[in-house]
């Protein structure tokens, strides 16, 4: 699905009147919220009887199912919040192509089972201008259209994670006895800790 | 090898390096009541426990109402934000983590409570599930935000797996003119270097306008690196830092304290220490700074206009810019100090310290808020600083010029309690962020100083003092 805009932020994501939730689920239907429907979201509408805003890419039936999302510069921008991946990973998403993303939001998606790719702005481009399906994959690490491959990079232990689908937590208490020992040290010499 | 205090503080928490990543144990972490909730569901659903319960300190500031509220939790009217704030209070209880809780003295905006309390040290790595955790590197601490996951592994297990930033120097002399402050200082640096410009880097900011800095001007700048990009943002420790965090509840005494202090002052970039990049700024060229768009890096002088993107060569700005106009509300070639606002908002984890309260205060002494402004809010950083204000008599300065005197929390920085704009009112803000909506749907923010921001109260419209 292509969304042609730079420096899409966090708050356009997933407007922060839905934020207020304890869960981490159930967020795909608010997803970019104020571009996608007509009327101001609210926590607890039914999102399935508001009007849709017909000229807004996620609403276009030709890119319905969609998995990978293609955007332009510096996505994700804004918060640290994780209910942009969230609403991204509940709505459907699996993997997001830009020239550049915000750090935070790029450390984020890798922990809510997104990939987040950066390719070239010409790259970008050129997908851009592209009309049929594209393929990713991630052993690979390549970008298929019909005509072209593409490579994108990725940090091996997060490609690991991901393929795996590995607990974070679970995988550095493996290293619990490596954290106690340096902890003792570490208050030792600075014991106002 | 010469180092620099980037790669010190890295150094020092270390545990484990692997495939290119680093584990790095977290000295303390800062919990407030929005990122938390699911961190700590998930604790209970795997049966897991905190770590080391003392690195943590927690305290509710996003939803809690500025107004009357001595009923405690339960003056907070809307349902979702009283969940939350109550869901954090239960957490704290069951996990046994200290917590400043809403009607305690101590409570304030995350960024704020914690210098205040010396819960934030220079040296200390600290994390925060919010993104201007960045503020906390003006004391010389490795501080930067996190997400819910992250809140839920350092909570488990102490630590965080880290990719080393590269280091950016970002050196400011020469005098800064009157009325002019660490803000602007932010917004044109963001200006200059774009909302993505330190992506990847570490900020060390130094020169001899920071040298004169006091601490709480360090942290506005250090609080906005976020806002360029960066990952965290950081100012040596010299004297000032140590006579700040002197006496604080949480420092360190005695023996501890000469023991601290000869280890903060280590904590400067060695002589001939290497940047990837180095910006150079004059100070004495800055200007009061205001934003006239929706990203922090739309920004232009004071006495600037709106861009016209008809002049814009690079088309995707173009149309960024043709966005930005079109959501605000201003057309190209608009002289900023001609655009009338609705409310003034003085606050947020930028600039809600006392020093930010002593520098809009100077302004509205003695001065009337303009007739046509609907609404005037000074929002303290926390209870202390508002205590302190009022011995200072800020108060009754800024309540006889018109503006509301509140209590403290995040309040419409972003908007999650009842404090926010309507749909169309234009609001001058000392917060961080101007992104469509950010505070309230459909409204307009302009960031400036708290200066700036008071002077454009008693205008009416963006103002200069
Ligand atoms: S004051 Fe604003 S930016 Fe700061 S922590 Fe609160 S909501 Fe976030």
């Amino acid at each position: 699905m292509p969304l042609d805009r730079a420096n899409i932020d966090t708050d356009a994501i997933i407007p922060k009147q839905f934020l207020k939730s304890i869960k981490r689920s159930g967020f795909g239907p608010n997803l970019f919220d104020e571009w996608r429907y007509l009327d101001h979201g609210e926590v607890g509408m039914d999102n399935s009887k508001r009007p849709i805003n017909p000229d807004f890419v996620l609403n276009d039936p030709k890119y319905k199912g969609a998995q990978i999302l293609l955007t332009r510069r510096n996505f994700g921008c804004g918060s640290s919040r994780e209910h942009a991946p969230w609403a991204l990973e509940d709505f459907g998403f699996r993997a997001i192509i830009a020239p550049s993303f915000a750090d935070i939001f790029y450390n984020n998606c890798f922990k809510n089972g997104i990939l987040p790719i950066v390719l070239s702005s010409e790259i970008v481009d050129a997908l851009f201008g592209y009309q049929g399906e594209i393929v990713i994959n991630l052993e690979e690490q390549t970008v298929k259209t019909e005509d072209n491959i593409y490579n994108f990079e990725v940090d091996a232990e997060r490609k690991r994670r991901l393929i795996n689908g590995l607990d974070d937590i679970g995988l550095t208490l493996q290293y619990e006895d490596q954290i106690r020992s340096f902890e003792a040290e570490h208050l030792k010499k600075y014991p106002w800790l | 090898m010469a180092q620099t205090l980037y790669d010190k503080l890295m150094g020092q928490h270390v545990v484990r390096e692997q495939d290119g990543a680093t584990l790095i144990y977290i000295d303390r972490q800062l919990i407030h009541e929005v990122t938390s909730p699911q961190a700590f569901e998930g604790l209970t659903m795997s049966g897991r426990k905190p770590w080391r319960n003392k690195a943590n300190l927690a305290v509710p500031d996003h939803n809690v109402p500025t107004t009357e509220r001595s009923n405690g939790v339960s003056s907070i009217i809307d349902p979702v934000s009283r969940l939350q704030v109550e869901t954090l209070d239960k957490n704290c209880e069951t996990f046994e983590i200290n917590e400043i809780q809403m009607n305690d003295i101590r409570q304030g905006i995350v960024h704020v409570i914690g210098p205040e309390q010396g819960a934030t040290l220079p040296g200390m790595s600290i994390v925060c599930g919010d993104s201007h955790t960045t503020t906390h590197g003006a004391l010389g601490a490795l501080a930067f935000g996190i997400g819910t996951s992250e809140v839920e592994h350092v909570l488990a297990t102490g630590c965080l797996w880290q990719s080393k930033a590269k280091n950016l120097k970002i050196e400011v002399n020469g005098n800064l003119g009157k009325y002019i402050s660490a803000k602007d200082i932010a917004l044109y640096v963001i200006g200059e270097i774009g909302t993505a410009g330190a992506t990847g880097y570490a900020i060390e900011f130094c020169g001899t306008a920071i040298e004169n800095m006091s601490i709480e001007g360090r942290m506005t700048l250090c609080n906005m690196s976020i806002e360029a990009g960066a990952k965290v943002g950081m100012v040596a420790v010299d004297d000032k830092t140590i006579e700040y965090v002197k006496g604080r509840p949480f420092s360190p005494t005695e023996e501890n304290w000469d023991l601290a202090v000869a280890y903060w002052e280590t904590l400067h970039s060695d002589e001939g220490a290497n940047f990837d990049e180095t910006i150079l700024i004059d100070a004495s060229l800055i200007k009061p700074q205001v934003t006239w768009g929706t990203s922090p890096e739309m920004v232009v002088d004071i006495n600037g206009s709106t861009p016209d993107p008809e002049k814009e060569d690079d088309p995707v700005k173009a149309e960024s810019i043709r966005n930005a106009l079109n959501y605000i509300h201003l057309q190209p070639n608009t002289s900023m100090s001609s655009v009338a606002i609705d409310k003034v908002f003085i606050g947020s984890c930028t600039n809600s310290r006392i020093e930010d309260l002593r520098s809009a205060a100077a302004v509205a002494k003695g001065k009337k808020i303009a007739n046509s402004i609907k609404l005037a809010l000074v929002v303290p950083g926390s209870g202390l600083v508002k205590q302190q204000a009022e011995a200072e008599g800020l108060d009754q300065i800024f309540t006889d010029a018109g503006f509301e005197w509140r209590e403290p929390g995040c309040s419409m920085c972003l908007a999650m309690n009842a404090d926010r704009l309507e749909v169309g009112e234009r609001c001058a803000s000392t917060s961080n962020r101007n992104f469509e909506g950010r505070q309230g749907q459909g409204s307009f923010t302009h960031l400036v100083s708290p200066a700036i921001a008071a002077a454009s109260a008693i205008a009416g419209h963006i103002s200069g003092v």
